[in-house]
């Protein structure tokens, strides 16, 4: 065991390469920063929710450079959406921040924040589960003989595309062309997207990926491999602001998370380069267990009170 | 699998714990290092200066993350023979 000043804690530094190394993987092959595990697993350790919060942030930065940067190497960064989203990422993760205080001043965060993570992690989970898998199905009746391997590591289908191109129709100026995602849509609609996103990040923690990345594939439109690059480099702008926001409240132990990131630096390498062996819907059915696993973890730490 | 895809998974699997092992030596003394040398003043700053604890807080993580990057690029480079992939 370690003592980590900054927090108060006591944390085998092991666990947390551990888990920066398996969060690195993870976040570097779903584009997310894995805060749906870290949150719950520092939580785990007996880190109160709020440097959960804030100190995951700070090794979603550090991890989300080396995973932008090998997918910017594989052409799966839009830069143009990047810039855009981080805009309305950073107002969503703002006022998320402040939740947090509120919740802290009044004594509850440790359980708001709990509850609301469980609903958000099993309703994605649910959704992501049955669109891949009605996806591939479809894929599979349509043309039987193709595999993902025939159609090329990047190939992607949607049973939600539907909705997606009804999204698209919604003609409200201005419009943007992001011509390497191959969309044209609302500049709000992005926005949105992005605060719900920033709004989840500042509220529990992490880039929020795990939100932002299916609502970029869902309600955007934008491929999955593409969805996956570019979320992580928006990420690194959001959760700099949101570590600058939680630190400057005192809730950032930099010190947990440079440990933590020295697993994830050489996992989020990993995880990157094993994307263009796989297909998007296959990428996003493999995605399911992640959240449900955070969900577990936190309902474990909930009913139990159990720290490692 | 065939016989030649089978020695090339085991060719970057044994690459990849060679990595691994020459990684954890390298992470292992750097980061007892940092916690030797950067506590302390970490946590005076965190007391006294909170905006400045909170971009310095930034700039180490973004710094490490670029210098870990490197090392993990060139020990990927060093053994799969000057590739990185």
């Amino acid at each position: 065991m370690m003592f980590f000043p900054i927090s108060h804690a006591h944390v085998n530094p092991i666990y947390l390469i551990v888990v920066g190394f398996v969060i690195g993987v993870l976040g570097g092959f779903f584009g997310v920063g894995g805060s749906f595990i870290a949150g719950p697993a520092l939580r785990l350790a007996g880190i109160d929710w709020n440097f959960a919060v804030g100190t995951d942030l700070a090794h979603i930065v550090g991890k989300s450079v080396v995973a932008a940067k090998r997918h910017r190497a594989l052409g799966n960064v839009d830069l143009r959406l990047g810039f855009i989203m981080a805009l309305g990422t950073i107002g969503g993760a703002e006022v998320g921040a402040q939740l947090i205080q509120m919740l802290k001043r009044a004594g509850s965060v440790n359980f708001v924040v709990s509850v609301v993570s469980i609903v958000i992690y099993l309703g994605i989970s649910g959704f992501m589960m049955w669109e891949s898998w009605k996806t591939l199905v479809l894929s599979k009746r349509q043309n039987p003989q193709r595999t993902s391997i025939a159609r090329g590591g990047k190939s992607d289908e949607s049973a939600f595309q539907h909705v997606t191109k009804a999204i698209q129709r919604w003609r409200i100026p201005p419009m943007i062309s992001l011509p390497q995602s191959g969309v044209t849509i609302s500049l709000w609609i992005i926005l949105l997207v992005a605060f719900v996103g920033g709004l989840c990040s500042g509220f529990l923690g992490g880039g929020a990926g795990y939100i932002r990345m299916p609502s970029m594939v869902y309600i955007l439109g934008i491929p999955t491999h593409l969805a996956v690059g570019t979320d992580l480099f928006e990420i690194i702008i959001s959760a700099s602001y949101g570590t600058f926001s939680h630190a400057i409240k005192g809730n950032v132990d930099i010190l947990i998370a440079l440990v933590m990131h020295t697993g994830a630096a050489i996992g989020a390498q990993l995880g990157a380069i094993s994307t263009q062996y796989f297909a998007g819907p296959k990428i996003r059915l493999a995605f399911v267990p992640l959240p449900l696993i955070g969900a577990a973890i936190v309902i474990y730490t909930m009913f139990t009170g159990h720290k490692l | 699998m065939g016989p030649r895809s089978k020695t090339a998974v085991r060719r970057t699997l044994r690459a990849f714990a060679l990595e691994l092992v020459i990684y954890g030596a390298l992470v292992t003394g750097y980061f007892f290092a940092v916690l030797h040398f950067l506590g302390g003043w970490l946590v005076q700053l965190e007391t006294r200066h909170i905006r400045v604890y909170a971009v310095v807080a930034i700039l180490l993580i973004i710094g490490q993350a670029v210098v870990l990057e490197w090392v993990t690029t060139g020990l990927l480079r060093l053994l799969r023979g000057g590739r990185s992939e």
